[in-house]
């Protein structure tokens, strides 16, 4: 302490407190100003801090695309990232905070759907200004809100329930295969599946029918695998579903009529960044309120003491059965979105490193909970994009990253964490 | 027609004769009560009458039909609750958390309520959340409630147990040494938690208990079990002047 103060540098604990001091009266509206600022400084003026910072263009993903490329420029992108999003996203969220505040406890007295409400809509600005800027960042975006649906539905299984499931992008799969083939049949003239059978214009008002589809798709496969998986106490669903992932891949990979190893391409593009936003919210939503009802909560009665629960009358086969159809339901559901973001879908994607990834982002953010799954999915996104250019590297990587995690914080970043999202709009101060 | 009703019951483990011939009623709002010594196959009959195990002979019936072959939680919501010897409780989860859950099979919302938060489901939520609370208040618990189950003594967690069995609703509460490992004072309030649970709620209660004093003043039948066989049955005057319980197990309490 006495050698901080000779030094002049301030401990690391007065600089918390006093970042803390700062930030503590901005309510989350204020956050998502800050970034609605951000995005348009960056759209008025982004090009030109870039050139005064000696950057070719903006940075597209917070620089991490370039720090790997161009280690040179790393000073330049941290400057960039300072001035265009953390002293706005600063600057704008403390000095709103009063009246902000105000605002947001008058919305919180209404029905807290409206809260929510304005909250998601600032939020969905704020993204869809960023992503303006490039069709790579849209895409980055759409795969990171996909990415937030695997992981949170991957968590219900492993984490809430406790159980092993390797079959995740085999549920994907599924979904994308059954809802591409619904759209493809339906509004698309295809060298395949022939002349599309109804108006192309119908094609965005049922997209939601074809995701469904999809889901459903890998509800089914969810059960093949649950009625051999949970007739007794034991750990046949790692293996199982394991075996499942394989299957369904080289299932795929023979059915010529979807095209087999080559995939099937041609998908129209219903799924733009507000579709997929709309998805993830209310893939978020459904599941948080699944696992804050007591039908939930029964999920980690039989994962922490399954004689317990079956005496205390809980269900605990049907408990796991719809769980895991459930989960893998909106496995299918991302699937689908996956395949009408890319376009283009082949087997092979739905591989071991597929299913690596996804187990990464649930372990790493933290089992049993949905802001874990967030923000594992975002971050494990950015980092697995950030070292794509190292290719090789990043599979040595992210596997050790993970065992740190484990070592350190074996339950992953913030485990055990209830999303109240009644708590996230509330006012501060 | 007795409340609980078992005959003939037979279980083996393999070639382990656990529990022979076992006969057993229950009438409502009886408190009865079982000991004998570690191994006698105690615990085993509460795995058998609440389907943990299916016996391998013998009859059981709940106002009259059988429960054999259901599934625990099938049981349970017939009206059979229990706590057990070693504490099951779930580690991630808060006291009131525990005892909603043994709320289970008396919600009705169903998946719909469950993923869209339906008005239903918050008014059935908040009813058990009410008697979930009351419960609490009537074990001397409630300001725990909001505690990891954890956190609290082996007494407390008892008393978690037991608040949790009885939200189920039971016709009859099986009490599978609800005292053991606790200090004399967590006894004393243990017995009472029991007297007042019985007058309150009217249930029967079928109670395995090592201490001797507890069950001689809480029960009105006693059966001692001895290698999986009823060696006596009776009032605890009767039990305790039994030559052959004395022999089996009060001669070797005294011992001690
Ligand atoms: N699941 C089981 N599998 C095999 N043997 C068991 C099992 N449960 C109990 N036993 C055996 O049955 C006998 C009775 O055990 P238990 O009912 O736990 O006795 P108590 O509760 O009276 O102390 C013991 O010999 C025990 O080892
Ligand atoms: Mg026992």
């Amino acid at each position: 302490m006495a050698n901080d103060m000779l030094s002049g540098t301030p401990p690391a604990g007065a600089l918390r407190s006093s970042w803390r001091r700062l930030t503590a009266p901005v309510p989350l509206m204020g956050w998502l100003l800050g970034s609605l600022g951000a995005a348009l400084l960056e759209l008025a003026a982004g090009g030109a801090v870039a050139g005064l910072l000696g950057l070719d263009k903006i940075p597209l993903l917070f620089g991490f695309l370039i720090a790997f490329k161009q280690p040179l420029a790393i000073p330049g992108v941290l400057a960039y990232d300072i001035l265009v999003y953390l002293l706005p996203v600063l600057l704008v969220g403390r000095l709103s905070a009063p009246p902000v505040n105000r605002l947001v406890a008058a919305l919180y007295r209404l029905p807290l759907v409206v809260s929510v409400l304005v909250h998601l809509g600032l939020l969905y600005a704020a993204l869809h200004l960023w992503s303006g800027v490039s069709d790579y960042r849209v895409l980055m975006l759409n795969l990171m809100l996909i990415a937030i649906m695997l992981t949170l539905s991957l968590n219900l299984i492993n984490g809430y329930m406790g159980e092993f499931s390797c079959s995740h992008p085999g549920f994907m799969a599924l979904g994308a295969y059954a809802a591409s083939i619904f759209s493809l049949v339906l509004f698309v003239d295809d060298r395949i599946f022939g002349q599309a059978l109804l108006p192309a214009a119908a094609g965005p008002w049922l997209f939601p029918v074809a995701l469904v589809a999809g889901g459903a798709m890998a509800a089914v496969g969810a059960l093949v695998i649950a009625i051999p998986s949970f007739r007794t106490r034991g750990d046949y669903l790692a293996i199982i579903s394991l075996a499942f992932l394989f299957i369904v891949k080289s299932m795929i990979e023979n059915l010529e009529l979807v095209g087999g190893p080559r995939g099937l391409g041609g998908q129209p593009g219903y799924a733009g960044l507000t579709t997929v936003f709309i998805w993830c919210v209310l893939c978020i939503w459904i599941i948080n309120n699944f696992v804050r009802s007591t039908l939930g909560k029964a999920l980690n009665a039989v994962r922490d003491d399954e004689l317990a629960a079956e005496a205390m009358t809980i269900d605990t086969r049907r408990t796991k059965m719809t769980a895991f159809m459930f989960g893998a339901f909106w496995a299918g559901i991302a699937g689908g979105l996956y395949a009408h973001v890319l376009q283009h879908v082949t087997p092979a994607s739905f591989d071991l490193r597929m299913l690596a990834e996804m187990l990464a982002m649930v372990y790493f953010g933290g089992l049993n909970s949905v802001y874990g799954s967030i923000v594992g999915a975002l971050s494990l996104s950015v980092l697995s994009e950030a070292l794509r250019p190292l290719e090789l590297i990043k599979w040595i990587f992210i596997p050790l990253l993970l065992i740190l995690v484990m070592i350190f914080r074996p339950r992953g970043l913030i485990a055990f964490k209830e999303f109240n999202v009644r708590d996230i709009v509330k006012p501060k101060a | 027609m007795p409340l609980l009703d078992v005959k003939k019951m037979t279980h083996y483990f393999g070639g382990l004769r656990a529990v022979h011939d076992y006969h057993l009623s229950i009438e409502p709002g009886q408190i009865r009560g079982l000991i004998g010594p570690n191994g006698a196959g105690k615990t085993t009959i509460f795995n058998l009458l609440t389907g943990i195990h299916k016996p391998t002979e013998g009859e059981i019936l709940l106002d009259g039909n059988s429960l054999v072959g259901l599934f625990p939680h099938q049981i349970a919501a017939l009206g059979l609750g229990r706590t057990f010897q070693n504490l099951c409780l779930w580690r991630h989860m808060t006291v009131l958390e525990h005892v909603m859950l043994a709320r289970y099979a008396r919600l009705d919302y169903g998946l719909v309520g469950a993923f869209f938060g339906t008005a239903k489901r918050q008014r059935q939520e908040a009813e058990s959340e009410i008697v979930a609370r009351k419960l609490l208040r009537m074990l001397g618990i409630e300001d725990l409630a909001e505690q990891n189950v954890l956190n609290l003594s082996y007494g407390n967690q008892r008393r978690v147990e037991m608040a949790r069995a009885l939200a189920t609703e039971p016709k009859i509460l099986f009490l599978d040494e609800p005292t053991a490992g606790m200090t004399p004072e967590e006894l004393i309030q243990m017995m009472a938690i029991i007297r007042q649970v019985h007058a309150e709620l009217g249930l029967a209660i079928f109670l395995i208990e090592h201490r001797l004093k507890m069950v001689m003043e809480l029960c009105e039948q006693i059966q001692t079990l001895v290698f999986g066989e009823v060696i006596a049955e009776g009032t605890p005057e009767e039990i305790q002047n039994n030559p052959q319980v004395i022999e089996a197990y009060l001669g070797k309490e005294t011992l001690h």
